[in-house]
């Protein structure tokens, strides 16, 4: 549109929340018309930086330029008003209302009086979707719509509203590959029209299918950025998961011993064909005594689902789970009766009761068995609260210490002695390590270890590559909800699990 | 409660909170006995303690179900329409005897707790919402179950149990002191009692655990209704009258109020008991102060509401990291 100076320009922002540094003087330029991906795992800084150049944040460092002219946004409203939108997972319409209503939202044509022109309206609306090739009739309420129809519906929304960029949060994470087509048309038609895009995603087919550029972010920091089509795959997925391609290093960095010898022994536990709209793609993991599995997969690639789902917490489409040959019954109860445990990746929102002591929190899976008659035995609880504490090495002040207390590693540790009460068959654990102090990690890992060796079957889900491929006997890859590959013995390594990541997915050509 | 004398920044505020949240209730209790045994004639005379205990008593078996409701994160607002229900049930099935009637008026709180109780649980609507419906409704059905009208009660057998005692205590205060040791055993010993807290402390881990989170929700209403039912048909009998349209009147925020002064948070995941029954003492000594020294009974609420506020603050000093 203008001549040929970036559109936007972002230099030099550093955000910090509470002394912890979020941005560190990160600088972005997107051109006129390009689509530039924005990619990186967990606690990166993507959403912040987004946050930052939708006018949510203000930076405390660096600035933001909007074709050359130097912008402070002091709201979204703000930085909408300029021209930067944003399209968020969660739709920000109103879902009674009519779609051509909600598509001119507060910008409806008026007759005299200010009454709304309706027929004027509707016919503005169905010329905005027709011109983004959204068939839909203007008039019906816009929550008789599907997921995908009415995040088209708020793309076309923001982007008729003089957009000049357009920032796209996940987009096609709750999309059909029929709309995940039309939205491609619809970046197509915005690039044409010289609306720049900034594309988040994990989906690399999706990335490289439609994104010039990209920036990926890790720890707040740029780690690389240039034109999307000279960085291949694996290295962007290195880049991603902060391991150097070239990187083999002798082992020996995590507590894990070596290969478990599980010999022939039946599954004890079978996942076949897991299927859930927009989540799990028949997903089939087979579980042996004393085995470490591992899951693999960028972040939304299906680990945390698949490991609910096999512990009944995650309701299915389609697809079982039995344990020790006999199918599971829907629910969590079912689960741990027969034997599962699962240990949730999110310790607070999920795992620890804060108000609760140690020991209640221990005992709190297993009280069916600690108690006769519904009424609970304190001896019985007494002491596998003791042994566990003991045999964890759980730092507290004592049993009744409440658990909010106790630092994050001990915490964790008071979540897997919940699970090994049950007395499990299977332990599935949901990045174990993740936000706990470098020693507590190594015990868990050892730990990890050692319940395998004693004959545990264990499911271990982590975002440390390292940690995934030194501590599992076998890795399953996942890539958008599906199995894309299985790593064991000598492929097993971190660049056998990136490249398998990397790989072009087999639902590539489903689309259309 | 503690005044400025004492130096508080020099302490660990977190510390005296706490400290506050858990024991402020009885420190308050043995604060205006003092007052009292000090400015008031008659205060420590054996009849008006049992006055004060038999007026006291239908609050505590109230607050006591409240307590369990308000540890796993809910509230039940219909406790005070159970009464009223409960009263208008009473005199209906009275011509078959008082334990057919009992039974009848227990019931109608059990229904009233089912109701509640699948509306938090299984359709998932918040607690405070679900209750409101029976808050409102409750005390309408009550004045159509009795025709709208105040009915005296003569018979022998339910009358006794307002008046009589059982070893020189009163037996609304007998019944009181039974349901609080019962209820004190439910959280204590039993896998429900734990649960139910957890549930309050952190419902999704809860669930992950593998507990029956909605039937114990659905049972910790019922046992709400229950109770209120009880309290309904004990202060029936010492008034020896139905009387469905003031019976209960905001007994609710009482119990609410007992339940937060004795140090259980409404944010749940803790059941105080005992607490919750100093903290209904409390509210019964505050009134009576006031209206033994002929001051009106809207500055009690007044100073009730400088409880609440208390109570909150102090739960508030405490959770708030």
């Amino acid at each position: 549109m203008t001549d040929d100076g970036p559109l936007l320009e972002v230099s030099g922002i550093v955000k910090r929340f509470t002394g912890v540094l979020a941005l560190d003087r990160v600088s972005v330029r997107l051109a006129p018309g390009e689509v530039h991906a924005l990619v990186g795992e967990n606690g990166a800084g993507k959403s912040t930086l987004i946050k930052v150049i939708t006018g949510v944040h203000r930076p405390d460092e660096g600035e933001v330029r909007l074709a050359g002219l130097r912008a402070e946004f002091a709201s979204p409203l703000e930085a909408q008003r300029a021209g930067i939108q944003a399209v968020h997972q969660e739709i920000g319409l109103v879902p009674s209302m009519s779609v051509g209503r909600n598509l001119l939202l507060g910008r409806e044509p008026r007759r005299r009086f200010g009454l709304i022109d309706v027929r004027r309206m509707e016919r503005e609306a169905a010329r905005t979707l027709e011109s983004y090739g959204i068939g839909v009739d203007v008039r019906r309420p816009l929550r008789s719509l599907g997921v995908g129809a009415q995040q088209m519906i708020a793309l076309a929304r923001a982007v008729s509203v003089d957009a000049r960029v357009v920032v796209m949060d996940e987009p096609t994470s709750s999309l059909e590959s029929r709309e995940v087509e039309t939205l491609f048309k619809v970046i197509g038609r915005l690039r044409a029209q010289g609306i720049s895009v900034i594309y988040v995603s994990h989906r690399l087919d999706e990335l490289y299918r439609i994104c010039d550029g990209v920036t990926v972010l890790r720890d707040g920091r740029v780690v690389h950025q240039g034109p999307l089509a000279e960085l291949d795959r694996l290295r962007l997925v290195s880049l991603m998961l902060g391991r150097p391609v070239s990187d083999v290093r002798a082992q020996g960095v995590t507590k894990f011993s070596g290969a478990h010898d599980t010999a022939d022994e039946a599954p004890v536990v079978e996942a076949s064909g897991l299927t859930r709209r927009h989540m799990l793609d028949d997903v089939s993991v087979a579980i042996r005594p004393g085995e470490v599995v591992g899951l693999g997969g960028l972040l939304g690639a299906g680990r945390t689902e698949t490991a609910k789902a096999i512990a009944g917490a995650l309701p299915l489409d389609g697809g079982r789970v039995t344990v020790a040959g006999v199918p599971l019954r829907r629910g969590s109860a079912a689960a741990i009766k027969a034997g599962v445990a699962l240990l949730p990746e999110d310790r607070k929102a999920e795992g620890i009761i804060p108000t609760l002591s140690v020991r209640e929190n221990i005992a709190l899976a297993a009280l069916p068995r600690l108690s006769r008659g519904g009424v609970v035995s304190d001896a019985r609880i007494d002491r596998i609260v003791e042994t566990f504490m003991k045999r964890l090495r759980i730092k507290a002040s004592g049993p009744h210490q409440r658990v909010a207390e106790l630092s994050g590693g001990n915490q964790q540790k008071v979540l897997i002695a919940r699970w090994l009460a049950t007395e499990p068959r299977i332990l599935l654990l949901d990045e174990p390590t993740r936000g706990i102090d470098v020693g507590a990690k190594a015990e868990v890992q050892a730990l990890i270890d050692e319940l395998a060796e004693a004959g545990l079957g264990v499911l271990l889900i982590s975002s440390d590559l390292e940690e995934l491929v030194e501590g599992s006997d076998r890795v399953v890859v996942l890539k958008d909800g599906a199995v894309v590959g299985e790593l064991t013995g000598s492929e097993l390594t971190e660049e056998g699990v990136m490249t398998t990541i990397a790989s072009h997915s087999r639902a590539e050509d489903d689309g259309g | 409660m503690t005044d400025a004398a004492v130096p508080l920044s020099r302490l660990d505020r977190g510390r005296v909170l706490a400290w506050l949240q858990d024991y402020g209730v009885y420190a308050a209790i043995a604060a205006l006995v003092l007052v009292n045994v000090a400015i008031t004639p008659h205060f420590l005379t054996l009849e008006n303690l049992r006055t004060q205990l038999v007026q006291v008593a239908p609050i505590v078996i109230v607050s006591l179900g409240m307590a369990l409701v308000i540890g796993t994160e809910g509230v039940d607002l219909s406790v005070g329409s159970v009464m009223a229900l409960a009263t208008a049930l009473l005199p209906l099935y009275l011509g078959y005897g008082v334990v057919p009637a009992i039974v009848v008026a227990l019931l109608g709180g059990v229904a009233v707790g089912l109701v509640n109780g699948s509306l938090v649980a299984f359709v998932g609507v918040q607690p405070i919402v679900a209750t409101l419906a029976l808050f409102v409704g409750g005390r309408g059905l009550a004045l159509v179950v009795a025709g709208g009208q105040l009915k005296d009660i003569h018979n022998p057998d339910l009358l006794n149990l307002g008046s009589s005692s059982m070893a020189g205590i009163p037996l609304p205060v007998v019944v009181a002191i039974v349901l609080t040791v019962a209820v004190t055993a439910v959280v204590r010993r039993t896998t429900f009692g734990r649960r139910l807290v957890a549930i309050g402390g952190n419902r999704t881990a809860s669930e992950l655990s593998g507990l029956p989170v909605k039937r114990i929700l659905l049972l910790v209403y019922v046992a709400s209704g229950l109770l209120a039912a009880a309290a309904g048909i004990l202060a029936t009998a010492r008034l020896q009258a139905s009387d469905p349209s003031s019976l209960g009147l905001l007994m609710e925020l009482s119990a609410i109020t007992a339940v937060v002064v004795g140090g259980t948070p409404l944010t749940g995941g803790r059941v105080r008991v005992l607490g919750t029954v100093a903290g209904a003492l409390l509210i019964q000594l505050v009134r009576a102060t006031l209206i033994k020294h002929n001051l009106s009974d809207s500055l009690a609420q007044m100073v009730q509401a400088v409880i609440i506020l208390a109570a909150v603050y102090a739960a508030r000093g405490q959770d708030g990291r």
